[in-house]
């Protein structure tokens, strides 16, 4: 552990005279930059992808999970009775916290979004709703919908479990794809870094050949390699970061009309997640630098 | 200090060196020498184990070169000062940091030193160009920069490899004068060169074996050195 924290504090302090040993290159510093500003950036949008679908796996989960509807289809002058033998039914039914028949208010408000404000629900032949909210450990549906087949003939009980399973199994895959989205970014940009600090090695061979003739450690010149490169890539990183926070922070926000596209972003601390970006593409940058550098040293006498 | 032990060594189709041995003791002082491509230059990298033997034992202070690892070579080679032909610098830094390298890589970059680096620029002439980055510099004033920084560490040995290859006469001389008072320090010395006159004029003033490599193996030059 101490050897860890002085190795992120001699990264972080650096060695004036080492840093000066290996001359800048413009282009492998530019590369390392530019990839791991906009490896971060699509990072910081496949972070929030996968918070977003995993609060919308999870308010479908709880949402759907808690309530049901048991819809009453029947002749008009039956719907009142049968509406109230199945209240009955379900008041001693195991599992059930509570039942209630819609209001006709409800049940036009439920239509609106496809006839408009002002339909007359009264004079439709349309069934009743009566909405399940379950307790903790769910009711038995197999056997309610017996009792239903039995004592209201026109009751038709949806547990939501039909279309409920498919939608928290696509908000679930979404999150694994924006999980994998972050390993593939973070694979891209420890690839172009590698590429990057394999160009600045084979471009520095005389530096490197110097540094062997009076004596240089591979340690001392990976060392200066790796600082430079996780460097940049931090500093990048940090440009991403904030340029990907802006851009998030200025997506449309979360409304129920906009359904799940418009809650794509950060709620509460998941603005905080993003902040892991930079310190994880230093990492990155370190781990990649350093395979690079100690291969091409192995070759060299 | 240095050993080769019927050393012999392959460039990928034929063998350049075959059945070498040498001893390098301390305070000696030996000229190499033969023709262009005879294997003088290799001969010196297997000194300092920039290559290894591909048959026979080649010996640093003791260790076996096949023994060493990487670490254990950049150690040795701080007490082996060398001089290439064509110096080896770091264009980007001035002379003066140069000349230091080897201090800085081996963490020794004390004030005490910076002095010693101040005395040697003006040993070797060189106080006045300090801040002059390599490519600004004659051919004559590299050779004593490259000299300046192979003897900056106080190392044993001094190898260099056509040390005066690109300078005139005078300056070539003034580079011997350097190497002749290294060695007359107690440092041991070997110098590759193609160059008999330089040989010639050095043997009044300095007692050094000449060895010549003729037909890929290493012998004592005759009297006509």
């Amino acid at each position: 552990m101490k050897t860890a924290i002085a190795a992120v504090t001699d990264l972080f302090k650096g060695d004036a005279q080492a840093d000066r040993v290996v001359p800048p290159t413009g282009f492998t510093a530019r590369l390392t930059l530019f990839a791991a500003a906009v490896m971060t950036f699509l990072a910081v949008f496949a972070l929030a992808l996968s918070l977003a679908t995993g609060r919308l796996a999870d308010r479908w989960s709880d949402a759907l999970a808690r309530t049901s509807t048991l819809r009453i289809s029947a002749p008009a002058g039956q719907l009142e009775g049968q509406t109230a033998a199945a209240l009955r039914v379900l008041e001693t039914t195991e599992g059930v916290a509570s039942a209630r028949a819609m209001t006709p208010e409800e049940q036009r408000a439920l239509l609106e979004p496809w006839f408009g404000p002002d339909v007359p629900v009264e004079n439709l032949p349309i069934p009743q709703l009566i909405e399940i909210v379950e307790d903790g450990d769910g009711y038995d549906a197999a056997g309610l919908r017996l009792r239903l087949q039995a004592e209201v003939p026109g009751a038709v009980l949806d547990d939501h479990t039909r279309w409920r399973r498919p939608l928290v199994q696509a908000a679930s895959r979404l999150r694994l794809l924006g999980l994998v989205s972050l390993v593939l970014i973070g694979t891209a940009m420890a690839a172009m870094i590698t590429l990057a600090a394999q160009a600045a090695l084979a471009a520095n061979q005389q530096v490197i050949a110097v540094l062997r003739l009076v004596g240089a450690q591979d340690t001392y010149i990976t060392r200066a390699f790796v600082r430079r490169f996780t460097l940049r890539a931090l500093t990048g990183a940090g440009i991403g970061m904030v340029l990907g926070l802006v851009a998030v922070s200025i997506l449309p926000s979360a409304q129920d009309e906009g359904g799940f596209l418009t809650g794509l972003g950060f709620r509460g601390v998941h603005w905080l997640w993003p902040l892991i970006l930079p310190p994880a593409a230093g990492v990155v940058a370190f781990w990649a630098t350093r395979a690079a550098a100690q291969r091409t040293l192995r070759d060299l006498p | 200090m240095i050993e080769l032990e019927n050393v012999a060594y392959n460039y990928g189709g034929g063998e350049l060196l075959s059945d070498v041995s040498l001893k390098l003791s301390p305070g000696s002082f030996h000229f190499l020498t033969g023709p262009s491509g005879s294997g003088k230059t290799t001969f010196l990298k297997l000194c300092y184990a920039a290559l290894m033997p591909t048959a026979g034992q080649a010996s640093l202070f003791g260790q076996d070169v096949r023994g060493m690892d990487r670490d254990a070579i950049a150690l040795t080679r701080r007490r082996i000062g060398v001089v290439h032909q064509d110096c080896q610098f770091l264009d980007h830094l001035p002379i003066s940091e140069n000349v230091a390298l080897p201090l800085v890589v081996s963490g020794r970059d004390t004030l005490q030193e910076q002095v010693n680096l101040k005395d040697l620029l003006s040993w070797v002439g060189l106080s006045h160009r300090a801040g002059a980055r390599p490519p600004e510099l004659s051919g004559g004033e590299r050779q004593r920069a490259a000299l300046a920084r192979a003897v900056i560490m106080s190392p044993d040995v001094i190898l260099a490899d056509e040390p005066t290859g690109n300078v005139d006469w005078e300056m070539s001389q003034r580079l011997m004068t350097l190497l002749i008072e290294l060695n007359r320090m107690g440092k041991t010395v070997l110098i590759a060169t193609h160059d008999l006159s330089l040989i010639r004029a050095a043997k009044s003033q300095v007692q050094a074996r000449v060895l010549r490599i003729a037909q890929r193996r290493l012998q004592l030059a005759g009297a006509d050195l």
